[in-house]
């Protein structure tokens, strides 16, 4: 694992993105999963929520020029629910969210996310609500959230964030990547391989 | 202390421990299709790596594909085409089997698994598709997973994953005549809400599950991740034997024997212990419709929209969203809205029974002036059959448009989409803003002979008014 991989602090602009159960059919259209890479998706992020059918801005946040360059995007519950599509956290990784702060999130989406070194924290709907409004009031103004101190602090004040701990620690250590250490133990799913009665069946 | 039937297939599955505290699971059953895994087969190669289980991968095409004069390729849309390409390039040079067009298995990735006899009880099954769940119906552990984990799954037959919870769902009872396994679980999930089950597992139990056939049992399974819980099962029983057996890629001969007498094994026992127990009276579920843009807005086909009162100001603005989405007012008699597409089909609800269900309440009948409709049956293999039951004829008599197996309106990444703000009555499962490809379009959650009704009235209609005295 490369030292670049580590992630322990995420320092930048805030900019909220409000409502409970935001799909991933809304973060990622279906008609931009027609790719068959990822490299151009960042500009399709939240696409039918940030213009109408015939192109005209609806005044999103994230086309609101007081966010641009926003690193923290700050959301409400079960966000990201719905499609497994990946799109949807790599379209939001590609625009440039480096981090996500919400009060939950769907957990096929908070896996994507972990998996492409996109840390997803909660925190409590109280503190997320003020985080929100002060990416409103204040917009430009930096939000940090350090995943060592495992605090989002914002305007002079700081709030607790929470991330499963061992994902919290993979960040940190730099050892994300799932696929170098699943790769590891490949002696050991050969074994388990051999070990599971249906493999040696007629059919498969 | 007993266990349940999850806590088995996991324990079975489970490779090690990982540092991070997630499972290195091994996957029995993996599924891929032509949307999620192109970028997969992109990392495989740059990494250098090759497939480890290529045997234990099976791939199809479904998203993208039209449901007209499929065969015709290459596909008008030159973006889908592409697609199409890469998985018929990545599965002959892995060394992956493609149920193809030709090969006359080729629909829904959940629909073909079971008929095909690939999915087993006992088994973890993944696919990069949220509805992979479909497949717990045969007492299997089966989830979703995003193109990262495929590439995983690819190279290592594992996938690294946190273990969730698990809560039983107990439906009672019995179910009204005109009540459909969809609204079982329309009723389940208004419940427990659209995220009620993050963290956990469902296993789905009682006297109304037990006594559903597969098809149902697949329905009910295939929503749960619409409830927030990835992972949906059925502990398996003769009903699910006898469906498995003599499939093609089934148990054959002695094994036979021993995959019964290994399944029988693995059921949750009696004294096994769950993180919570949730209840459904069966015999108090209607036909169920969403009004939303969440699976979770739904009221029984007899009720009124519903109003504000109890609610947080949260789920206050979520309703007001979904009120304005969708052009309704809270109060208004759910059998008001009109409909101005049907749409029968879909992983959840594209099945032969699903089919025929809906075929007995066209019979007789004519579509509602106006009505587009699509009834796309889920596989090749059903539309086989429901030729052989003379279904599409029956369709085609009534107005409907019959077409070829696919996705189709579920997500509309093909050619079939609704247009502006039209109204779909969908067999699908999903309701989500902008879901079935127009972005202001509208879908209303339903079973499928609930959408049969809907397009013959032109209306919300309660089904169980049209099955009085049979068909015409």
């Amino acid at each position: 694992m490369t030292p670049d991989a580590k992630i322990a602090v995420v320092k930048g602009p805030g900019v909220a993105v409000p409502g409970n159960d935001l799909d991933t059919d809304r973060i990622m259209p279906a008609r931009y999963l027609k790719c068959v890479t990822f490299e151009h998706i960042g500009q399709y992020a939240f696409q039918d929520e940030r213009f109408t059918p015939e192109g005209k801005s609806k005044g999103h946040p994230f086309d609101d020029p007081k966010h641009k360059g926003a690193k923290v995007l700050v959301v409400n519950k079960n966000f990201g629910c719905g499609s497994s599509r990946e799109h949807a956290p790599q379209g939001l990784h590609r625009w440039g969210i480096q981090i996500l702060v919400g009060e939950s999130f769907a957990e096929i989406f908070s896996g994507n996310c972990a998996a492409i070194g996109l840390p997803a924290v909660t925190a409590s709907e109280a503190d997320v609500k003020a985080l929100q409004a002060f990416t409103k009031e204040r917009p430009g103004e930096d939000v940090t959230v350090d995943l060592a101190a495992k605090t989002a602090s914002f305007g002079g004040r700081s709030v607790p964030v929470e991330l499963r701990e061992g994902a919290r620690r993979a960040f940190l250590e730099g050892t994300w990547d799932s696929t170098a250490i699943l790769l590891e133990g490949l002696g050991d799913v050969k074994k388990l391989g051999e070990k599971l009665p249906y493999l040696r069946w007629t059919g498969v | 202390m007993g266990k349940t039937l999850f806590d088995k297939v996991w324990d079975l599955h489970s490779v090690r421990e990982l540092p991070d505290g997630r499972t290195q699971l091994f996957i029995g059953l993996h599924l891929i299709h032509e949307v999620t895994s192109p970028q997969a087969f992109q990392m495989l190669r740059e990494k250098k790596l090759k497939v480890l289980y290529p045997q234990r991968t099976f791939a199809t095409f479904d998203h993208i594909v039209p449901t007209e004069n499929q065969r015709a390729r290459p596909f008008a849309d030159l973006l889908a085409e592409e697609m199409m390409q890469a998985l018929e390039k990545n599965a002959q040079e892995f060394g992956v089997k493609l149920f193809d067009f030709a090969s006359g298995d080729q629909g829904v990735v959940h629909v073909i698994g079971p008929e095909l006899g690939l999915t087993w009880p006992g088994l973890t099954v993944a696919c990069g598709d949220s509805h992979t769940a479909t497949h717990g119906a045969f007492g299997a552990v089966a989830f979703g997973v995003g193109t990262t984990q495929i590439r995983d799954i690819l190279a290592t037959q594992t996938v690294a994953l946190v273990r969730p919870k698990v809560r039983r769902i107990r439906v009672t009872g019995r179910l009204n005549s005109g009540v459909y396994a969809k609204d079982v679980i329309l009723a389940i999930i208004r419940k427990l809400g659209v995220n009620g089950g993050i963290g956990y597992a469902y296993e789905f139990a009682g006297e109304v599950i037990e006594r559903m056939t597969m098809e149902e049992r697949l329905t009910v399974c295939n929503m749960a991740i619409e409830g927030g819980a990835r992972v949906g099962y059925i502990n398996p029983d003769k009903t699910t034997f006898d469906f498995v057996k003599d499939r093609r890629y089934a148990p054959k001969g002695g094994d036979w024997e021993k995959a019964v007498a290994f399944w029988e094994s693995l059921r949750s026992d009696p004294d096994a212990v769950f993180a919570d127990d949730v209840e459904i009276a069966g015999d108090a579920i209607e036909p169920m419709v969403t009004w939303g843009i969440t699976p979770g807005q739904s009221v029984g086909v007899g009720e009124k929209l519903p109003g504000f009162e109890g609610l947080s100001s949260m789920e206050r603005a979520s309703y007001e969203e979904a009120y304005k989405y969708m052009g309704f007012t809270p109060g208004q008699p759910v059998q008001e809205v009109p409909v101005n597409v049907v749409f029968i089909g879909s992983c959840t609800n594209g099945r032969i029974s699903d089919l025929r269900e809906a075929a007995r309440v066209v019979k007789g009948r004519k579509v509602a002036k106006g009505v587009r409709t699509f009834v796309v049956p889920g596989s090749q293999s059903v539309a086989r059959q429901a030729e052989k039951e003379g279904l599409p004829k029956a369709f085609r008599a009534a107005g409907f448009d019959w077409r070829e197996a696919g996705c189709s309106m579920c997500l509309a990444m093909n050619p079939d989409k609704l247009r502006g703000r039209e109204i779909c009555a969908s067999s699908s499962n999903r309701n989500f803003i902008g879901r079935q490809g127009s972005p202001t379009g509208r879908t209303l959650l339903m079973s499928p002979a609930m959408a049969a009704a809907a397009a013959v009235t032109g209306r919300v209609t309660d089904v169980r008014e049209l099955m009085k005295g049979g068909s015409r």
